[in-house]
């Protein structure tokens, strides 16, 4: 007598341990801030996952009732504080829509320089902490070493590093400046004279001319590495219908297959900033990827994000000579107590991580009715639930940090 | 397609008792719909094949209140809640903003929230925005699979994006304001 076995991995299901609720987080570092993970496992095995939020809520709708919007900018920064710019940048555009402001085509071209660049920096963190997550730890060196300079550069136009203010309504705080100091980590990298002084846009492309290369690099690294690829492809799978009913915005939903950026198919008061660039819209399934691959798995989302810094840089040559080129003033004033319309605005813009979303209700008054920011995280969170059901415990940070969540963010 | 034409099939389908007899006008004009039919619309929208409105943006409630009395005359809104859905289609690139109108409290009662069927069965990331809306405006959503608080903690009092919210004067120990 033979006992046939169709699938081996049914054995290993067959055996019943006893059931566990592990607890993951919120210190645990490999979930990315304050998210706590409720696992029950079955030996080696969860079966759910529920994500617990709320440990950084800080009531930013309720603030936002009380303060003018112009106020309300620095709050926007500390939503998703890897990138800060965008955030001001939806906000700041949500307001012009609502007052119907245009700002100058200088102000237009200095915005997208300085969202693109917020862009690379926050994917730059994401692929290092990625591959954190996987328990590799030189790229998020690596990836850090890259984004410090950015940050000074960023230091160089606004003064901050990390909650910018910078991109207000009608424009930006002010212009880039003529002369800054080189960051004194492109001078050591670059071989440069530090006391040598140069013009941003200079010093923007002195950093592009050393970052492209290193791109090639990291595929090296993380893309090509078969560790990497043993842990991401194949795994965490997200169909396109579900990312699109979950609300997926961002890579994550370009790794399922779905084109839509906003930058492309938005509302025409944020295209409009796009109108005369080209770039692409980075969406799998991708011809260059490995054989294990599987459409809208870990391994796709990563790849989207490192896709779209080649992209961001693309746009960045752009901005450069247009910004350069372009008249006018960098802003259109805004006064502090100017009164809001009685109307509402909805409008979506893309962030790094999806598209986030500013709601304001007007009612005559300084201050707005209503706030409402519309997370791209958090509807990206909610399907981890359906991501990690039957993958081993040791997968899943390598599903969550594919998703790359900010908690800033998702709790407001 | 614009919002008359989205406005004329909804008109068609479902008749002016449940849809609003004309889109608002606003910077985004929006149509108001009925609470207790917004299943059956928003099954609807997502799937007919002129609309296919499958992607849920926002969904998000409203609350039109003015607690100082000096003020409320000023003020310009009957005393009512909204919520706002915001639909995007991801095939056909066009975008919706609905709206329901709810009393503040059920039956004016202080207390009782507001109800209004669950979307979750149509758009899956309904399920958290309600209950964010839940939490935080303090609007109850029925047949919804796991109606709890979701930013806030558990036994929090109060809903307080509500604009007669107090904040308390003490949370276990922790002393507020």
């Amino acid at each position: 007598m033979s006992l046939h076995i169709e699938d081996p991995r049914v054995i290993e299901f067959d055996v019943q341990t006893d059931e566990m609720l592990v607890n993951m987080g919120p210190q645990h570092p490999s979930t990315h801030g304050v998210l706590r993970l409720l696992l029950r496992t079955d030996g080696e095995i969860v079966h759910e996952c529920t994500p617990h939020i709320g440990y950084l809520h800080r009531c930013a709708e309720k603030i936002g009732e009380n303060l003018s919007p112009p106020q309300y900018i620095p709050y926007t920064d500390r939503m998703d504080y890897l990138a800060g710019m965008n955030m001001n940048l939806g906000f700041a555009l949500t307001i012009e829509k609502l007052i119907g402001m245009e700002v100058p085509e200088k102000a237009v071209h200095l915005r997208v320089l300085i969202a693109e660049l917020g862009r690379v920096a926050s994917h730059l963190v994401g692929m290092g902490a990625y591959g954190l997550d996987l328990g590799t730890f030189s790229p998020f060196l690596y990836a850090f070493r890259e984004r410090e300079i950015i940050l000074d550069l960023f230091e160089e136009v606004c003064g901050a590093r990390l909650t910018y203010s910078y991109l207000t309504v009608g424009g930006a705080t002010h212009d880039l400046p003529e002369e800054i100091d080189i960051p004194e980590g492109l001078a050591s990298l670059t071989k440069r004279d530090p006391s040598q002084r140069m013009s941003f846009i200079d010093a923007l492309e002195m950093f592009l001319q050393w970052l492209e290369p290193r791109i090639t690099e990291y595929h090296t690294l993380l893309t090509r590495n078969a560790i990497f690829i043993k842990r991401t492809a194949g795994m965490g799978v997200l169909t396109p219908e579900m990312a699109v009913s979950y609300g997926c915005t961002g890579p994550v939903l370009r790794g399922s297959g779905v084109s839509y950026d906003l930058r492309r198919d938005g509302e025409a008061i944020y295209t409009r900033m796009y109108k005369d660039y080209e770039f692409d819209v980075i969406a799998a399934p991708f011809a260059v990827a490995p054989r294990e691959v599987v459409l809208g798995d870990n391994w796709c989302r990563f790849y989207v994000r490192m896709m779209e810094v080649v992209q961001s840089i693309r746009l960045l040559r752009q901005a450069m000579k247009k910004y350069k080129a372009a008249a006018g003033s960098y802003r259109e004033p805004f006064k502090l107590n100017a009164k809001l319309p009685k109307d509402e605005v909805y409008l979506e813009t893309e962030c790094p991580r999806g598209q986030m979303g500013f709601y304001v209700v007007g009612n005559g008054d300084g201050n707005p009715l209503r706030v409402r920011a519309k997370s791209s995280c958090f509807c990206n969170l909610s399907i981890t639930d359906m991501l990690c059901q039957g993958v081993p415990l040791a997968d899943v940070p390598a599903i969550v940090g594919s998703l790359d969540i900010v908690m800033g963010e998702i709790d407001r | 397609m614009d919002i008359q034409a989205i406005h004329s099939i909804l008109l068609d389908k479902f008749g002016s008792e449940i849809v609003g007899s004309e889109p608002h006008k606003a910077i985004d004009p929006w149509i108001q719909v009925d609470g207790r039919s917004i299943v059956s619309v928003g099954k609807f929208l997502r799937d007919d094949q002129r609309l296919l409105f499958n992607h849920l943006n926002d969904l998000c409630g409203v609350d039109y209140f003015e607690p100082d009395p000096k003020k409320a005359e000023k003020f310009g809104h009957e005393p009512h809640i909204e919520v706002v859905y915001q639909l995007s289609s991801i095939k056909l690139k066009h975008r919706l903003k609905l709206k329901v109108r709810l009393d503040r409290w059920k039956d004016g009662v202080a207390g009782n929230l507001p109800c209004i069927p669950s979307v979750s069965s149509v758009w899956g990331i309904a399920d958290w925005h309600e209950r964010e809306a839940y939490d935080l405006a303090g609007i109850h959503f029925e047949n919804h699979p796991n109606l709890r608080r979701i930013l806030c903690p558990e036994d929090w009092v109060g809903y307080p994006l509500r604009k007669d919210y107090e904040f308390p004067l003490e949370y276990h120990g922790v002393r507020g304001r």
